[in-house]
């Protein structure tokens, strides 16, 4: 157990070598691997901040019922009888005169609101089902488009759900991207590896030669690979975390004008660790098959 | 510890380097090998230390019939030799003491160990006080007593060496020489593939007179 920690602690300490000797290869390589780790790094936490805009938004599951201009108060106390016979959840009545009163308060709505010769807008009810399900929600939807006076049924989750399906696509998209930029770092490390092995041809030759194993032979460049692709790793973190700090003005001024409070979220601990062992992980896939490919040739 | 059968061995493209070629050699015993150049010297001292395979015949090292083994398993066999090699094989990026320690790397020895032990193999072919230099840095003579420290640092049971004073002086041969014995003394098998005759003249070792790959 001791021998093995110290062969281990020993061929790491080779690779941090190797790759402390040659500062430049090992900076443009760390370059290389950083850069790819950034583009579907920073496209994870973009996406899932507008996800959570999306999630965190309010009427995600609300259903609004438009009464038309000319219901009475008869007809509006008939609705809310039915709602309470159906018992979906709970539900709000928003009279036209409320309705107004709160368009006027919302800024430069005002002016135009008093410039209107009567109140444009209808009684409502909005709904908060019990059940939140699409499906649950269009049968809702469908029975009080039925019922009298209602002019209109409104679902305010049908914008979340293509905001929701536009985020899947982009999930997809930026699933695919990671894929490829990952099979590019495997490459990146196969290349670097390949070369070091090239150039340890000689030492390579007499360790075989003086009884050397191949796990002996290969593991530092095992940790080679798993080593530059970790720092890889921490080095696309560190953009990542730097590009949304040079955002987060801008798009928090964005987000102002809309009335909205929206930031991009920075890499947490356990996403950096997660980009740290992914590097880590697929640097040590290349040196693998990079090492077992190039030792052939000595045998 | 060596019993060698009707070794034979074919390399690609014709040319045949050893015939038939069987002998035995008993722990402890120095033996010479030696024949014109192109005799089949470095193909029998290759063979002998599973560098390379035989194309036929068999070949067993403490008993263990060396064409059986697994690929695997070579580099646990290969532990049993010091090798030495006519150009040396030293490497030029690491200091004389470094090279010494590369065979207790491979087996795994603590380091404080390790530098204890090349340090002995080191003041043994009396380059202590070189421990520090590049082997780029040591003359001749010096660089071959280094790779005999590298050969030896691991205590193997059988020293084999290939032309070890090929490209040596007289005086830098008789040094390197009077090493091989001092290991044979403690009983150390030692199996040197040489033309010097003068080795032969002084040791009186038992001789393998090769010849166009047959054993005389």
């Amino acid at each position: 157990m001791n021998s093995w920690l110290a062969q281990h602690q020993a061929a790491c300490g080779r690779a941090v070598r190797r790759l402390l000797a040659a500062p430049l290869n090992t900076l443009l390589s760390l370059l290389v691997i950083g850069i790819a780790l950034t583009i579907p790094a920073f496209g994870y936490l973009v996406l899932d901040s507008l996800r959570q805009l999306g999630h965190g938004a309010a009427g995600a599951q609300q259903v609004s019922v438009f009464m038309q201009l000319d219901a009475g108060k008869k007809e509006v106390a008939e609705i809310e009888a039915r709602l309470q016979a159906a018992a979906p959840g709970r539900w709000r009545f928003v009279p036209r005169d409320e309705a107004l009163a709160r368009l006027k308060g919302n800024e430069g709505m005002a002016e135009i609101v008093a410039s209107l010769p009567r109140n444009p807008l209808p009684d409502a009810f909005v709904v908060e089902p019990p059940n939140p399900a699409p499906e649950a929600l269009e049968v809702l939807k469908k029975e009080i488009s039925g019922w009298p006076k209602v002019e209109h049924v409104q679902l305010d989750s049908a914008w979340v759900r293509r905001f929701d399906a536009f985020i899947r696509i982009g999930r997809l998209a930026l699933g695919m991207l990671a894929a490829v930029f990952a099979a590019g770092l495997v490459a990146v490390t196969f290349n670097t590896i390949r070369l070091q092995v090239l150039g340890h041809a000689a030492e390579i030759e007499v360790a075989r030669m003086i009884g050397a194993t191949d796990a002996f032979i290969s593991r530092p460049f095992h940790y080679f690979g798993a080593l530059q692709g970790a720092a890889g790793g921490l080095l696309a973190a560190l953009l990542v975390a730097l590009g949304l700090a040079l955002l987060a003005g801008p798009v928090g001024e964005l987000a102002a004008l809309y009335g909205a409070q929206f930031a991009l979220r920075s890499p947490g601990l356990a996403e950096v660790a997660a980009l740290v062992g992914c590097g880590g992980l697929l640097g040590w896939l290349g040196g693998q098959l990079s090492v077992r490919l190039s030792l052939r040739k000595f045998d | 510890m060596i019993v060698a059968s009707n070794l034979t061995k074919r390399y690609p493209g014709g040319l045949q380097a050893l015939h038939d070629v069987s002998f035995e050699i008993s722990a402890g015993e120095m033996v010479c090998v030696t024949g014109h150049s192109g005799a089949g010297k470095t193909t029998l001292i290759k063979l002998i230390s599973t560098i390379e395979a035989p194309t036929a015949g068999s070949l067993l090292v403490n008993g263990q019939n060396l064409a059986a083994l697994r690929r695997s398993a070579l580099p646990f066999v290969r532990r049993n030799f010091g090798l030495i090699f006519q150009d040396q094989k030293l490497l030029f990026d690491r200091s004389a003491l470094e090279n010494v320690l590369l065979p207790l790397e491979i087996v795994g020895l603590p380091y404080r160990e390790a530098v204890r032990r090349a340090q002995a193999a080191l003041d043994k072919v009396g380059l202590l006080e070189r421990a520090k230099a590049n082997p780029v840095a040591l003359s001749g003579g010096e660089q071959q007593r280094l790779a005999i420290a590298r050969a030896v640092v691991n205590r193997p049971a059988v020293l084999v060496a290939d032309e070890p004073t090929g490209n040596l002086d007289a005086d830098s041969a008789e040094q390197i020489f009077a090493i091989f014995e001092s290991f044979h003394q403690v009983g150390v098998t030692v199996v040197i593939a040489t033309h010097d005759l003068g080795c032969i003249r002084r040791f009186e070792p038992r001789v393998l007179r090769l010849d166009h790959g047959r054993l005389l």
